[in-house]
């Protein structure tokens, strides 16, 4: 990262360009994680978005149907995602304007998230978001991510942040060709199981997306159910009186 | 000065490591993987993380290689020196509030991470201790550079009961998902069992990485194969002569 502490007669002006570029993000969202399953993809996300330390937003839609074909999800600044919306807006819009019977696919708009990514890091000012881009077109079905840098790539299993060290683990274990719907959703639910239990800034309100040849849905909010009566937790210092 | 020259200091040999241990129905399961590295070289491929406190306690360490062996070696002598003083079996809050205090007065900059499991008289008990001094007493627990993959296996795959099959099967499927996820870890699934009486310490559990492209055939290196350029013999002749009776005259 570009440190700009100088003391000296252009201190002022290091300290307008500055200005002019994101350092650190404020409000952010944890992970997302995605798997392609048989009739397409499906993508989880909670709906937090913290501030520093503190939960502040309970009900931040991080995931967003993008054209006709795909969905995007992302962690990272929320301010930042919004961004990418409106680019993605305006890009779809002069699709439509084309008329011209074609649409773009996921592939296509993962490729514009690439270069919008890469570019923004060139010039030292990064859109601050790790992106999942899922879509199903013509039978099919595509689940790519691009991350804060412009590193991108495309498999069956993707998940941002926490999510990598935490779910990819259970994902490249038990993710199998085809599962179906319930199956899909059950493997994904116990990957956001575990972020909600060891990934600080989790919260239990989630949603997950499904994309099929047929569109997009975004399923409405809803909660895990988490087990917390572990003999152990009832009484720590049973051995030895007054420790801990 | 020698930093300003790019001469990068030693780093130190660390267990980049995933260490776990969970409690089951009779007593305590450790697990370990081998990997030794020092800075991104792997320097020992089948390293030794379970250590020996008591015959009934075992203690895994991640962190610097130096600090887990020594530290888990002054407790148990310690450890030892007590059984002696009061004969009676050790109890693993006894080690683990000699590792803690010893720790904390050190105030961090002993840098080991441990996973400390047992079973004495007043049960099974498992505990992690952090580098400055703090513990936690835990159903199941991992550390190390690999503990997250770790602990996703056993969050979302331990309940309470389990039998020793089942212990020593999710154990290893921790610590397999540490040894393929993170870089730090590798090689061989140590394990260790611990219940009621009996301590059975199964090195190399479980090898998942046998060396893959080994020659059949072995090499052979016949007469002829290399080029003799030129032959000089020098015979080897005696330079001292020894007469018997010869020696320092008093």
């Amino acid at each position: 990262m570009h440190s700009s502490s100088s003391v000296d007669k252009k201190g002022s002006e290091i300290f307008e360009m500055d200005s002019q570029r994101t350092l650190y993000p404020y409000v952010t969202g944890t992970s997302v994680i995605g798997i392609k399953y048989k009739d397409g993809i499906l993508i989880a996300a909670d709906m937090g978005g913290s501030y520093g330390s503190t939960l502040r937003y309970k009900s931040v839609e991080r995931m967003k149907p993008v054209g006709k074909h795909s969905l995007l999800g992302a962690s990272g600044e929320i301010s930042d995602f919004q961004e990418i919306l409106r680019y993605l807006d305006e890009l779809i819009l002069y699709d439509n304007m084309w008329d011209d019977g074609n649409s773009l696919g996921p592939k296509e708009v993962h490729n514009y998230l690439n270069r919008l990514m890469y570019n923004r890091r060139n010039k030292f000012n990064p859109l601050w978001n790790s992106l999942v881009l899922g879509g199903v077109k013509n039978g099919q079905k595509y689940l790519g991510m691009v991350s804060i840098i412009g590193i991108h790539f495309e498999d069956n299993h993707v998940a941002t942040g926490f999510g990598n060290h935490l779910a990819r683990p259970i994902l490249r274990d038990e993710w199998r060709e085809d599962m179906s719907y319930e199956e899909g959703v059950k493997l994904l639910e116990k990957c956001m199981l575990v972020l909600l239990y060891r990934d600080r800034s989790a919260i239990n309100k989630l949603q997950i997306a499904k994309i099929t040849e047929d569109g997009v849905s975004i399923s409405p909010s809803y909660a895990l159910k988490t087990f917390w009566k572990f003999s152990a937790f009832q009484n720590p210092a049973k051995g030895a009186e007054g420790s801990w | 000065m020698l930093l300003q020259k790019g001469v990068q200091p030693p780093s130190f040999r660390k267990t980049g490591t995933t260490i776990v241990g969970l409690v089951f129905q009779d007593g305590v399961i450790l697990g370990a993987d081998t990997r030794a590295t020092e800075g991104p070289i792997v320097c020992d491929k089948n390293c030794e993380k379970i250590h020996y406190m008591a015959p009934n306690i075992y203690c895994c360490g991640a962190g610097t290689a130096a600090d887990t062996e020594a530290v888990t070696d002054m407790v148990s002598s310690q450890l030892q020196l007590h059984r002696y003083a009061t004969g009676r079996e050790s109890r693993v809050v006894t080690a683990l509030t000699l590792l803690k205090s010893h720790l904390f007065s050190y105030q961090g900059h002993v840098s080991a991470a441990l996973v400390l499991g047992g079973v004495d008289i007043t049960g099974p008990h498992l505990h992690t201790i952090y580098p400055h001094g703090s513990t936690d007493t835990l159903p199941f627990a991992t550390m190390g550079s690999g503990s997250l993959a770790a602990m996703a296996m056993f969050e979302s795959k331990y309940r309470e009961g389990l039998t020793r099959d089942e212990g020593i099967k999710l154990v290893c499927e921790a610590i397999c998902s540490g040894i393929f996820n993170d870089l730090g870890s590798g090689s061989n699934v140590d394990v260790c069992v611990i219940t009621k009486g009996r301590t059975e310490y199964l090195r190399n559990h479980q090898l998942p990485n046998p060396r893959t492209y080994v020659s059949s055939k072995g090499y052979s290196f016949a007469k002829g194969q290399t080029e003799v350029l030129s032959t000089k013999t020098t015979p080897l002749k005696e330079k001292v002569e020894v007469i018997e009776g010869d020696a320092m005259e008093e």
